[in-house]
């Protein structure tokens, strides 16, 4: 075993450091560029400039203006809004379609399971953007869905929402892009739903009927709870990505679905402005940190309970 | 325990809507008429102009490379950063090293392009290099897919029991050899998964390549993201069909040799253990 370890040890330099290197060289080292982009502006961003900005004194006034700027403005505000609320709209319908499915599978027959399970995770292996093109087929006009729709009359519904703009068209609305987004992040609230619901002590059931519990009872106060882990990791592998998803609304979303993700990218392809760019990506960053905290403080609390 | 009907119904519907984009992707493919997504008739004709379809063709020979060899480095790295997070509980900047390792799964890929690409510019301005296209697509493909690689062979490793690898130098191997005849082989399926899925984040990659793509350096995933944009098309759904029947093949194949490997593996277990007896 010592001479193993002394051979790992030796080899232990390049193990640790290969990787950490690469990680410096094309993760944090880039994500500071951002930072100091950020701070710096619009005229001077001869990128040669921010390599060599060294009056600090410069540096803090030249912070205060993209991130005013971008905390004065309207339409930055509405879009990190809009982002955090679709993001937020898709969790809970994920949430919605998903737990009941994740649920039914982990009751299912114990034979059927690993096919049910592996057809969750088969769509992961085709193109997700080819699957979200499809949804533009769908809900176009005279799409298989977009026609089943409006013969249940449900476009009234969804007019009546204020999710469409008027009937009959789906396509480039808030209803189009919750759609797409909900498909595509389905199975990452399903899967990890399916594997906490799978692990649960079926006798806690049984022992709550026996005392009485309607089974009603006995899901909404033993599974429901005991499922929490599942509905939280679920949430946050939804939440997370949907705030600065980019490829959905650009091919379903509309004029009216501010996204982040799309106001980065016409910033810096479009405008050219890289410090707003930046600034955008600065925030969006500090937007995804916060929900990652809390989850993983509570990731850490049930580690603690578990002990 | 069984499923009710109610249930029954949920998971069909659930599957009918995870499954109905993809089979109607394949169908349009095969339509003849000159609105994409109203059936009249049978037709080829989209797979003919598929074959002559430079764009899409070059598109998907370029991803192709591109997937391999970032596949190949993802793997390499992640296995690496897998082993050290694993192998060597304390080490100088482990908590930075691990941070940094899982960031990418959560950072949004335009977060990351963008990041990248001023980096690359800033770079390029001071040296003259390197010229944005394959190699710089490369570098966010590997920096991506590096973290779900470890987080793949991480698992695999922990799961390892290091008694194995004990015995196996008390019986004389050289470290390299233990690594090479004991290590290896077991965690030889997980590097395979990370190494596949890798290739399909690669493969499927839109938003990195937009920024960190040059001219003439156009993955297919962006020729099938700019279509795509304007409107509904045909040579799309081929392309789709094309990829969906590959990934079809491509995991009853897979699935065919982990089932066959399963067996065999028992059987050996079976007959070491009446040998044994």
């Amino acid at each position: 075993m010592k001479g193993f370890l002394n051979w790992l040890s030796r080899g232990r330099t390049a193990v640790i450091g290969v990787p950490f290197l690469w990680l410096v060289l094309f993760f944090m080292v880039p994500f500071l560029v951002v930072l100091k982009i950020s701070v710096s502006e619009m005229g001077t961003v001869a990128v040669n400039d921010i390599v060599a900005i060294k009056d600090a004194a410069i540096q803090l006034t030249l912070r205060a203006t993209t991130y005013i700027f971008i905390t004065h403005d309207d339409l930055y505000v509405k879009t990190y809004l809009s982002s955090v609320k679709y993001a937020a709209i898709t969790t809970v319908f994920c949430l919605l379609i998903g737990y009941p499915f994740a649920y039914f599978m982990a009751r299912a027959r114990a034979t059927l399971q690993p096919t049910l399970l592996m057809l969750v995770m088969l769509p992961f292996w085709t193109s997700f953007l080819l699957r979200v093109y499809a949804w533009k087929g769908l809900l176009g006009e005279n799409g298989w869905i977009a026609n089943t729709l409006i013969g249940l009359h449900l476009d009234t519904l969804l007019l009546a929402l204020g999710v469409i703009a008027s009937p009959g068209k789906f396509m480039n609305t808030p209803f189009s892009l919750t759609v797409g987004m909900v498909y595509t992040y389905l199975p990452f609230m399903i899967l990890p739903l399916y594997s906490n619901l799978s692990k649960m002590d079926l006798r806690l059931l049984e022992a709550a009927a026996d005392l009485g519990a309607k089974p009603i009872v006995g899901f909404w106060k033993i599974t429901v709870p005991l499922s929490k882990a599942g509905i939280i990791a679920g949430s946050m592998l939804v939440f997370i990505p949907c705030i600065g998803e980019y490829v959905i609304p650009e091919i379903l979303g509309g004029p009216e679905t501010l996204m982040i993700g799309r106001v980065l990218s016409d910033e810096f392809f479009s405008n050219n402005d890289w410090p707003m760019a930046a600034t955008v990506a600065v925030v969006m960053v500090m937007l995804i940190v916060v929900p990652l905290a809390i989850f993983n403080r509570y990731q850490a609390q049930a580690q603690e309970a578990r002990r | 325990m069984k499923t009710g009907l109610f249930g029954k119904g949920w998971l069909s519907a659930g599957y009918i809507f995870l499954y109905l984009p993809i089979v109607s992707l394949v169908i349009f493919s095969f339509n003849a008429s000159p609105i994409a997504n109203v059936w009249s008739s049978f037709t080829l004709n989209w797979y003919v102009k598929l074959a002559s379809d430079n764009e899409m063709l070059s598109g998907l020979w370029l991803s192709l490379k591109i997937a391999f060899f970032s596949a190949t480095g993802a793997v390499v790295l992640g296995t690496l950063a897998a082993f050290a997070l694993v192998k060597y509980r304390r080490f100088s900047g482990r908590t930075l090293f691990s941070g940094m390792v899982s960031a990418p799964l959560v950072m949004p890929d335009v977060v990351i392009g963008i990041s990248l690409l001023l980096m690359l510019v800033s770079i390029q301005r001071a040296f003259g290099h390197p010229e944005r296209g394959m190699l710089t697509i490369w570098m966010g493909h590997v920096l991506t897919g590096m973290a779900y690689a470890t987080v793949v062979v991480q698992a695999r490793l922990q799961d390892l029991n290091p008694q194995l690898e004990e015995a196996a130098m008390d019986l004389g191997a050289k470290p390299s050899q233990v690594f090479r005849l004991v290590t290896l082989p077991m965690i030889s399926q997980a590097l395979m998964s990370a190494w596949l899925l890798t290739f399909t984040i690669s493969l499927d990659d839109v938003v990195l390549a937009a920024f960190l793509s040059g001219p003439g350096s156009t993955t297919m995933p962006l020729v099938i993201f700019s279509r795509a944009r304007l409107g509904l098309n045909p040579t799309v759904n081929a392309v789709a069909t094309v990829i969906i029947t590959l990934v079809a093949i491509g995991t009853i194949v897979a699935s065919y040799l982990i089932a066959r490997a399963e067996r065999e593996r028992a059987k050996a277990i079976a007959q070491a253990q009446r040998d044994d007896g």
